[in-house]
């Protein structure tokens, strides 16, 4: 079959072993670009979702402007941030968390607001404060939904992190452009398999994380639910 | 950029008719694929309701569906649809919206209670007639939560198409960044926000009229 | 939220799914590449026009930059005035991609600069003035496409650096780099690696430490100090607005770039033949750099640019 022959081709090619073209040097610059807008993302989107989903207020504001935010197309974002803020990082960084944060705002929200209400009464009755039943009692009980939230945040900024080859950036992005540019359809190929591979290895990432890393009190409430 | 303005107010002025022609391929190109895939979803989750082991492995499909870049989609399909065609742009287009709607048709057929299933089969109502008189009506506002999200995601997703020749608003993108110029990138962006909040507000609108039961929103939350 | 609770099996026989999915669909194309074929992108191309004959609709592709956008713009309206019948398909990719599009008849004229064409077509050649490269490409390119008239007008490749590094290593031509090189990044678009590296060990004996394909964004990668040495093109407003200093090249390694209408003979009418070729009588390098500046730095429309090009010539 000479799909599987195109795609050995991109595996054993020379220039894809090792140097700045290679597989690992490739799936690094992805993983490390991906990773950091997902940090900015949870940094500037976690603290201010549990904390709208505490107070309560906002929440509407808040879901509104997350959809809206999907709007917002990563293409011109990328386009403009280089063209204002030149050639680097920066520039995919500010539409990849634009695109992270607003699931990870809802997710937030969600988690806290999904907290049993008697569960905080009796919290606040036994004498913690209101930050105290934020941090030890409703941050753990939306850790599902704030990881559902990673994983959606996740698979996209990762499968998104391609049009930074685009503005002439690293990452896998490059084996789909470059290969599109030169007419070699095994690199682009190549390049897509290994974004699938990526964003699938980190649902499963996850979803394992959901099942087994939880307190197990969150678990069991999961599931009665 | 040196002294390039971020928007030269004039150009937009002059380009309005361009920018409607713009805007309209977008519309087209973006929502055709949604409606495409919701007339795939329905039938396809009325069938996963029925057979529940159709169900996972479909999903994890259009799992992974949805984390294939799509530029990348698009250029493998170059040389079977062409390049520069619609067609290129809205066949992943309409595997994304489904892979939206799928996994909410589901949820929302999966809304009716048994016991209101079983009500309507004790007043004598056919599998059809229970389906279209309270199976359907019931997943409304869970189909439009997704049409919402498969809608908008699909508008901001059509402007990559422009790196394959044809992207609607997209064309703004490449145009700008080529020629240093952010003016139609600035216009390009708004639009598609613009775009994506009429139609947005119309899905709004269509629920209100469509399940007036459901007040607060439901389902396919973030 | 449901969707947490997937099982790890089920996206496994998922991920095998897609997998034979995809095999299958790929199965099917043949030993070609795919993309280099584009026979079944005519069945539902919207417009291809493979079959010749007057009054069949001319189809005018041009590559993602704005010159080329520009320079199909300038076919386009000059065909136009001529009574064809006239679609256009631009910005819409590299020379790799387009020539197999006007090879399987759906892009019918392709703005083209002759050197860079033969250097694709034929990496051997030796060919450097405008008559050597036209003659090679006549044995060289297939019976269905021809060149039309070469212009005067050159856009020609060229290694640029910026003014600083011009300064500090005391670079003007692109044998002085010969020293420099190994510490050197390298910037282009993403196939100028693949098409020129070899040329540069051969001809100059150049070994660049990194090649980074920096696409669009050369000459701000120049000017940001990203990359040292940029392939930029000559008549790139650009190296003005970033005072980049192109290399002189003595031993020809970029020879002629003639603007050179590329045509699919068999969509192609005489009418239309002569007025292209009425084009290229009057397209001459300073007039092109006068029309990019417009675009590029005025951000004039291009057809606009074109429209006032040709009128002012008569053409229009």
């Amino acid at each position: 079959m000479n799909w599987l022959n195109w795609l050995s081709d991109f595996f054993s090619a020379p220039d894809h072993r090792s140097g700045p073209d290679s597989i690992v040097h490739r799936v690094s610059e992805h993983l490390l670009l991906s990773g950091e807008a997902l940090l900015y993302a949870a940094l500037l989107a976690v603290p201010l979702g549990l904390l709208i989903g505490y107070t309560g207020r906002g929440v509407t504001a808040v879901t509104a402007l997350a959809g809206a935010a999907r709007a917002l197309p990563t293409l011109g974002l990328v386009t403009l941030a280089v063209l204002l803020a030149g050639v680097g990082d920066t520039a995919v960084l500010i539409p990849l968390v634009a695109l992270a944060a607003p699931p990870l705002l809802v997710a937030a929200v969600e988690g806290v607001r999904g907290t049993d209400p008697d569960v905080r009464d009796a919290a606040r009755g036994i004498g913690l404060t209101h930050p105290q039943v934020l941090w030890q009692v409703c941050l753990p009980s939306s850790a599902p939904t704030l990881l559902a939230g990673f994983r959606t945040a996740t698979v996209q900024v990762i499968a998104t992190a391609t049009v930074a080859a685009y503005v002439g950036l690293g990452g896998l992005g490059r084996y789909v452009i470059d290969g599109l540019a030169t007419r070699q359809y095994a690199v682009t190929v190549g390049g897509a398999l290994l974004v699938v591979l990526l964003a699938v290895g980190a649902q499963l990432f996850f979803t394992l994380l959901a099942r087994f890393a939880l307190p197990p009190g969150v678990r069991a409430q999961r599931r009665a639910r | 950029m040196d002294d390039e303005p971020i928007v030269r107010w004039y150009w937009i002025g002059d380009h309005l008719g361009y920018l409607g022609n713009l805007l309209a391929d977008h519309a087209v190109i973006a929502l055709l694929p949604v409606l495409i895939g919701l007339l795939l979803a329905v039938p396809l989750g009325l069938a996963c309701a029925r057979f529940p082991r159709l169900y996972q492995p479909l999903s994890a499909v259009f799992n992974i569906v949805y984390a294939l870049p799509s530029l990348a989609v698009f250029v493998v399909l170059i040389p079977y649809t062409g390049l520069a065609t619609q067609a290129t742009v809205m066949i992943p287009l309409t595997f994304y919206a489904l892979a939206v709607l799928l996994p909410t048709t589901v949820d929302g057929l999966h809304a009716v209670p048994d016991s209101v299933r079983q009500a309507a089969t004790a007043m004598g109502y056919g599998p059809w007639h229970r389906l279209t008189t309270v199976e359907l009506p019931a997943a409304v506002p869970y189909l439009i939560a997704g049409l919402r999200v498969a809608a908008v995601s699909s508008i901001s997703l059509a402007s990559v198409g422009a790196l394959v020749g044809r992207g609607g608003l997209g064309y703004l993108f490449v145009d700008g960044f080529q020629r240093t110029f952010p003016t139609p990138i600035v216009a390009g962006i708004v639009l598609i926000a613009v775009l994506a909040l009429a139609v947005d507000l119309l899905l709004v609108g269509a629920r209100r009229l469509l399940a007036p039961w459901a007040v607060r929103e439901k389902g396919a939350g973030s | 939220m449901s969707t947490i609770k997937k099982s790890r099996r089920a996206v496994l026989l998922g991920t095998l799914a897609a997998l034979a999915l995809g095999a299958s669909a790929c199965g099917s194309s043949g030993d070609s590449n795919p993309l280099g074929g584009g026979s079944t992108a005519a069945a539902s191309g919207g417009g291809a026009t493979a079959g010749g004959g007057s009054g069949s609709t001319v189809v005018i592709g041009s590559a993602n930059f704005p010159e080329n956008v520009l320079l199909g713009s300038i076919y386009s309206q000059a065909l136009k005035a001529k009574g064809v019948k006239v679609e256009e398909k631009f910005n819409i990719g590299s020379r790799e991609v387009l020539y197999g599009q006007l090879q399987s008849g759906n892009l019918t004229v392709l703005p083209e600069y002759n050197g860079a064409l033969l250097a694709y077509l034929d990496p051997k050649s030796t060919a450097v003035t405008t008559q050597d490269v036209n003659a090679a490409l006549a044995k060289t390119l297939p019976a269905s496409l021809g060149l039309l008239d070469s212009s005067p007008a050159e856009d020609k490749d060229s290694l640029s650096v910026s003014q600083e590094t011009a300064d500090k290593y005391g670079l003007k031509s692109i044998s002085d780099l010969a020293a420099k090189a190994g510490e050197f990044t390298i910037g282009g678009p993403p196939e100028f690696k693949s098409r020129r590296e070899q040329q540069f060990k051969d001809v100059y004996g150049l070994t660049f430490k990194e090649w980074k394909p920096t696409a669009d964004t050369t000459a701000n990668a120049l000017k940001d100090g990203g990359i040292q040495v940029g392939n930029v093109f000559t008549t790139d407003p650009k190296i003005v607005q970033y005072k980049l200093v192109p290399l002189s090249d003595p031993k020809n390694l970029f020879g002629a770039q003639n603007v050179t209408p590329l045509v699919n003979k068999s969509g192609l009418d005489a009418n239309a033949t002569a007025a292209l070729n009425a084009v290229s009588a009057k397209l001459d390098t300073a007039g092109l750099t006068a029309l990019m500046k417009r675009v590029a730095i005025d951000k004039e429309d291009p057809s606009t640019v074109a429209k006032d090009w040709l009128k002012s010539n008569g053409l229009g």
